[in-house]
């Protein structure tokens, strides 16, 4: 089943390598939508600094929605995808091993590139080191959430907006719990709490979100 | 041994067909035949398990489908209409994903003479996109050439698309997979020789 596993990310690691501009564009967007709030709001330290990690994480799901309507349509499409549910391996294990490589490809470009962007915000450096963790935990979270949004809205006329209005507001409990890290190491508490809801979080989609999206996938294939 | 009861199955309203049965055991052929939108593929479909029938059930050696899942897919080699190709990947990079996929890790030889006996060699590195639709089809086919430890193979419209030379070589994979005591089902509106001791034909037309 490993073997299984292993040939399904690097199915789709090669996938996103020839098609890398669709993935420039997710993790361009991220780039330029949290470049256009310092140029907006003014060179206001104090400012720029509170609204940091707010900026951040939201533009950080924006570019995550982008990706997911890509995840399982063209496998749908040109079935692909029923290859996947009659394989040898369980869909709730290759499920897995396709949310994997979608937060590879999507969600750890925004994690390494977010350093670089707090620069503007001028983010002190413990809290830059807060806000890499937190998004380390929590883009896998977006990755497994949005999955289930992306298997429910396979197929379906206007499935993008469908999936927004269906993810988002999932997406709510990551980011304030992800963008509280930040306000509570500035305010001069711990960050732990946030970042042990955050593993719960990760810990608990990781065990039931494989699970939904699998089923999700197969009643989009009858 | 696969064995469907009093299978039924609908689209909308309709139903396409219901009360149907047969039992395909090892060495046998079953050919569906029916007009189009007759429900050849939702009856492949529901024999893959992919689509969950109205009213009875399939079994594979004596157990439902939908209760072995994996244990039954193991044992399956599904050609679907759609040919199930990234056009982004190359041919031979697609063949040994399928297999992969089948639970087959068939070293990259076996797979270049799978595709090489479709007359595909030299475009083992060609993007599929850039392909015909024929040899898109053989591209999706050349699995069978490596499917032989997989005894039930059930193929949607094989032919479809392809040239004859094509149709005599997934002809005779067919029958020599028949021969070593392999199952196959198939859906054609061509006439199949494929040389089988036992086989069967099920018409989905409305008598």
């Amino acid at each position: 089943m490993t073997a299984i596993l292993r040939s399904v990310i690097r199915r789709d690691l090669l996938l996103a390598w020839r098609r890398r501009s669709d993935v420039a564009t997710a993790v361009l967007f991220f780039v330029i939508v949290t470049s256009l709030f310092p140029l907006g709001i003014g060179p206001e330290p104090n400012l720029l600094r509170e609204i940091a990690s707010g900026v951040i994480w939201v533009a950080a799901l924006l570019a995550c929605m982008l990706s997911l309507t890509r995840m399982f349509e063209s496998d749908h499409a040109d079935g692909a995808l029923d290859q996947m549910l009659v394989a040898a391996a369980p869909l709730g294990a290759i499920v897995i091993a396709r949310v994997f490589a979608h937060w590879l490809v999507s969600g750890l470009p925004l994690v390494v590139l977010s350093p670089l962007l707090a620069l503007q915000f001028d983010l002190p450096p413990e809290l830059v080191g807060v806000l890499v963790l937190s998004l380390l935990l929590g883009t896998p979270v977006l990755s497994l959430v949005g999955a289930i949004g992306a298997a429910l809205t396979l197929g379906l006329r206007g499935g993008g907006v469908l999936l927004a209005l269906l993810v988002l507001p999932l997406y709510v409990p990551v980011l304030i719990i992800g963008a509280g890290a930040l306000d509570a190491t500035a305010a001069g508490l711990s960050a732990l709490p946030h970042f042990l809801l955050l593993a719960a979080m990760l810990v608990l989609a990781g065990a039931f979100a494989p699970w939904a999206i699998a089923a999700a996938l197969r009643i989009s294939a009858e | 041994m696969l064995e469907a009861r009093e299978l039924a199955a609908t689209r909308g309203d309709t139903t396409l067909f219901s009360n149907l049965g047969f039992t395909l055991a090892p060495g046998a052929l079953l050919r569906v035949t029916g007009a189009n939108g007759s429900g050849k593929t939702s009856l492949l479909r529901a024999l893959c398990g992919l689509l969950a029938p109205a009213a009875g059930e399939v079994r594979w050696n004596g157990e439902n489908i939908r209760a072995l899942r994996e244990e039954y897919w193991k044992h399956l080699a599904y050609v679907g209409h759609a040919d199930a190709l990234k056009g982004d990947l190359t041919v031979l990079e697609n063949l040994v994903f399928a297999c992969a996929l089948a639970g087959l890790d068939i070293p990259v030889t076996r797979a270049r003479a799978a595709l090489e006996s479709f007359g595909l060699s030299g475009r083992e590195q060609l993007p599929t996109r850039a392909l015909s639709q024929g040899q898109r089809r053989r591209a999706a086919l050349a699995r069978l050439a490596v499917s032989e430890a997989q005894p039930l193979w059930i193929l949607d419209e094989p032919f479809a698309a392809l040239d004859a030379q094509a149709v005599e070589r997934v002809q005779l994979l067919a029958g020599e997979h028949i021969a070593r005591g392999g199952m196959v089902v198939l859906t054609t509106h061509q006439e199949a020789r494929i040389k089988a001791p036992s086989a069967t034909d099920i018409s989905l037309d409305r008598r």
